[in-house]
């Protein structure tokens, strides 16, 4: 309680603030421009994987070199757990960060033959709260452009996107629905659900 | 609460969509003749007080999940993944396969042409001019140019997107509060205040008046063939949802609430929390304790 005091106090000093103290000494504060670059490059690498033409499990491969480059997954699949990440060891943890990343690739990049013909344009950046929103417009054959925003976050120590927002829905959150509930269906065991994980998506 | 759940039976007879992430309830057209609800205003003031009692009641509703019903929402969800499977994915494969892919899309359309009237209606009552007279152009161009909007030379123009509105987001906009979580049959996922837009937009549609009553079943007929080209175009997202997830009515409800606050805010950040910070809820059922790893 005290340390999340301390943080709503460093929170309210402002964003410069709030960056130099999670790293101390490295890194200034996340800038519009810095967000902006590391969306340029993962849109430009998915615009690649999707104007590729590769089998499916290239595909899935690729999504996810792009997932575990530019994505902060350990706070992705954390916070995919909610509170019961606080009593799980940090072996289990890990386990479950690694489980948690092939599952999301193999769901995901499994859809990425849906894009062929299409491509993804960043628009704009606008800070929201601590992190910053990338919004881009997606293009496909014969179908109404929808928005993709990415929210980044420099809070790991290093610039990364931690959700990818669809029309709105939330892969995090989305995630955080599916693996609550299939926890509580393995009665909160951790170690069922990273089996089971390792073979879903 | 029952009369709250009324709304949308009404027209859910003759129109079938379904639970796509891209649009899980765009406009449609009525169903039932409107020609005995003539009298409009008083029926609307009484709906209005009805949501509004309504309203108060789900006054608990903020932006996490409201879902008092879920017991029966579960029985109505199984109810429409077995339509679903039986019947709407069949249905859907046979009618794109079938229908040439230019009739198709010459469908999807019309149908979208033949909801602009009430989408203008809905922005009028909204006091958004700005997608009133959008919507009127291209309805405007649509309907002569496009051939009464079988092409869309619209948005080959560039104009801009259509509002793609309906009642229920009218009445957001008057301050009514999202209500309950309701998963109707056949419409699938919806709230308290959807499934009154649902009601209301029988009104709300101007062609309705317009056309006698064979002429104002193309624009039904135009939104189920249109909702099948829908569930066979987004048919791996959907089938990913209702039958490859763990608990497909958790995901739906999710997913639904997520797109539907977005289309009527588009507020991202209003009830999301940032991971990293962890101290209060708001973003999830359970969020709870999350700390932040990189807190100490």
């Amino acid at each position: 309680m005290t340390s999340n005091q301390t943080r709503r106090s460093v929170m309210a000093s402002g964003l410069a603030a709030l960056g130099l103290a999670a790293l101390p000494g490295t890194a200034r504060a996340l800038t519009k421009a810095r967000a902006r670059t590391l969306i340029d490059q993962v849109v430009g690498d998915i615009n690649k994987v999707i104007a590729s033409g590769k089998p499916l499990s290239r595909m899935i491969a690729d999504f996810e070199r792009i997932f575990t480059r530019y994505g902060d997954v350990p706070i992705i699949a954390r916070s995919t757990l909610g509170a019961d990440a606080n009593r799980i060891s940090g072996a289990q943890m890990r386990a479950y960060t690694e489980a948690f990343r092939g599952y999301i690739a193999r769901k995901y990049g499994k859809r990425f033959n849906e894009f062929a013909g299409g491509k993804i344009e960043v628009k704009d950046v606008r800070e929201v709260k601590s992190w910053h929103e990338v919004r881009s417009t997606a293009y496909l054959p014969g179908q109404s452009p929808f928005e993709v925003s990415f929210l980044v976050s420099d809070r790991s120590g290093q610039d990364k996107f931690f959700d990818m927002v669809i029309e709105g829905i939330s892969l995090r959150l989305s995630e955080r629905t599916e693996i609550g509930v299939m926890l509580d269906r393995r009665n909160g065991d951790i170690g069922a659900l990273i089996n089971d994980l390792k073979r879903a998506g | 609460m029952e009369y709250c759940l009324g709304g949308g039976f009404a027209r859910m007879m003759g129109y079938v969509t379904h639970t796509a992430t891209q649009d899980l309830d765009f406009t449609v057209h009525s169903t039932a003749s409107p020609h005995r609800f003539r009298a409009i205003p008083a029926l609307l003031l009484t709906a209005v007080m009805l949501v509004a009692g309504c309203a108060t009641q789900d006054a608990a509703a903020t932006r996490d999940v409201f879902d008092p019903y879920e017991g029966e929402n579960r029985n109505m969800h199984e109810f429409n993944r077995g339509l679903d499977r039986v019947l709407v994915r069949p249905v859907s494969k046979g009618y794109t396969s079938v229908v040439p892919d230019d009739i198709e899309t010459g469908v999807v359309r019309l149908a979208e042409n033949l909801s602009l009237p009430a989408d203008i209606v809905n922005n009028l009552l909204q006091l958004n001019m700005r997608g009133a007279i959008q919507d009127t152009a291209r309805l405007v161009v649509n309907t002569t140019v496009g051939l009464g909007g079988v092409f869309d030379p619209a948005s080959e123009m560039g104009m801009a997107a259509p509002t793609n509105t309906d009642f229920g987001q009218t009445l957001h906009v008057w301050g009514v509060r999202e209500g309950a979580y309701i998963e109707l049959p056949v419409l699938g996922p919806s709230t308290t205040r959807r499934t009154f837009g649902h009601f209301f937009d029988l009104f709300t549609n101007p062609l309705t008046y317009v056309f006698d009553s064979p002429e104002n079943l193309i624009g039904t007929a135009a939104g189920v063939a249109s909702g099948l080209s829908r569930r066979e175009r987004f048919s791996e997202t959907i089938n990913q949802i209702l039958y490859e997830s763990e608990d497909s009515y958790a995901l739906s409800r999710s997913i639904y609430l997520q797109n539907r606050r977005f289309q009527l805010g588009g507020t991202a950040g209003e009830g999301y929390t940032d991971p990293y910070e962890g101290t209060t809820g708001g973003d999830g059922a359970a969020a709870t304790a999350l700390e932040d790893p990189y807190d100490e």
